[in-house]
């Protein structure tokens, strides 16, 4: 018995270097949401739906990240 | 926990039923020769492919199906529970359901849809409710579990939303000047159009619900993972380990962190019930806005 073995597969560290993209990419759109609703508060609302839109665009990538992490073997 | 035939592997003991994992579904009325195929409790099958040990009841009447419906019947409880006689002055009974239904109408269906957002509001009520409920489920005893991470359920709620925003786009535009509308983008000369349309098509009609469907999805499997890595795992260390002090206090230290993700999932839990019914109204609004 090995006690703490992970047996996995390289496709995981892939997945793991793909969402560093994504991550610093989400971490820019919110940023700039928080500066841009200190900036103008009655703009929150606009600046909040056009984030959306930004957000689901960037993290798409993490996603295929982690579809392809279990389609590829 | 042994999770699929080439994925994580973090325990690999000598006693096979120990943390039992919950992403296999298991059959509420097994066949014979579902049992037979299953020696261990629980255990994904070692001895028989899924097309030979399976009937159509051991596949679809499952205890992850039963949790859907479970969630169903609750969500569809409460509203009627809320919405019961309303009164000018509310009850708390109907404060409660007024909260949340005017959350989602103000700040998702009003703010996003814009003009003619009434009719859309009950569908994205109901299933912000219901995608809550069932992520609450993965912190939530008796369950344990929470029903979207496995990806099947996922589709099929992704599937609706492109149906919805689809049919939406058709019925105001007519079909081919909806899709024109959606691949052609306004303003962009021609040969570049060659580029951007394929993509434009790509993008509107195939990831979106593909990304739609895994964000939920992955989110919810990979804070389910969490948490059994911390608490099986940390089980483990603490109570089979009997002559190394320094695994059982890792052990005790990662239940404690147990505690602290169960807590990420929470918030995890509203937040992405939140996402997905904005991004299904953000898509309603891109498919019956006017180009621009």
């Amino acid at each position: 018995m090995t006690l703490l073995e992970i047996a996995g597969n390289l496709n995981v560290i892939g997945y793991g270097l793909g969402a560093i993209g994504p991550g610093i990419g989400v971490g820019l759109v919110f940023a700039s949401v928080i500066q841009g609703t200190a900036r103008q508060p009655e703009a929150k609302g606009a600046l909040m739906s056009t984030a959306w839109i930004g957000f689901a665009v960037v993290e798409a990538l993490a996603l295929f990240g982690i579809a392809l992490a279990f389609a590829i073997n | 926990m042994a999770y699929g035939p080439s994925g994580l592997t973090v325990l690999e003991t000598e006693v096979p039923t120990f943390g039992v994992s919950a992403f296999d579904s298991r059959p509420l009325f097994p066949s014979e020769r579902w049992q037979e195929c299953h020696p261990h409790e629980g255990l994904a099958p070692q001895i028989c492919s899924t097309s030979e040990y399976a009937t159509w009841t051991d596949i679809w009447i499952t205890n992850h199906i039963l949790q859907a419906v479970i969630a169903a019947i609750l969500v569809i409880g409460f509203w009627l529970i809320v919405s019961h006689k309303p009164q000018v002055v509310p009850s708390k009974r109907q404060w409660i359901g007024e909260y949340v239904y005017t959350m989602i109408r103000n700040g998702v269906a009003r703010e996003i849809i814009g003009d003619n957002y009434h009719k859309y509001v009950p569908w994205l009520v109901a299933m912000f409710t219901f995608i809550i409920v069932n992520n609450l489920f993965g912190s939530f005893f008796l369950f344990m579990f929470p029903t979207f991470s496995k990806v099947g359920f996922v589709w099929g709620f992704a599937i609706i939303t492109w149906i919805l925003y689809n049919a939406v786009g058709i019925k105001k535009w007519g079909f081919f000047p909806y899709v024109k509308k959606m691949i052609v983008p306004h303003g962009v000369p021609g040969p570049i159009l060659i580029l951007v349309t394929p993509l434009e098509f790509l993008s509107n009609f195939i990831i979106r619900p593909i990304t739609l469907a895994l964000r939920l999805f992955a989110n919810l499997f990979a804070g389910h993972l969490l948490v059994m890595i911390f608490v099986v795992g940390g089980t483990y260390l603490l109570t089979q380990i009997k002559d190394n002090i320094i695994y059982n206090v890792a052990g005790g230290f990662s239940l404690l962190i147990s505690f602290g993700i169960f807590a990420l999932e929470l918030l995890v839990a509203y937040l992405q019930a939140y996402i997905f019914v904005v991004l299904t109204a953000q898509y309603v609004s891109s498919a019956q806005e006017e180009a621009h």
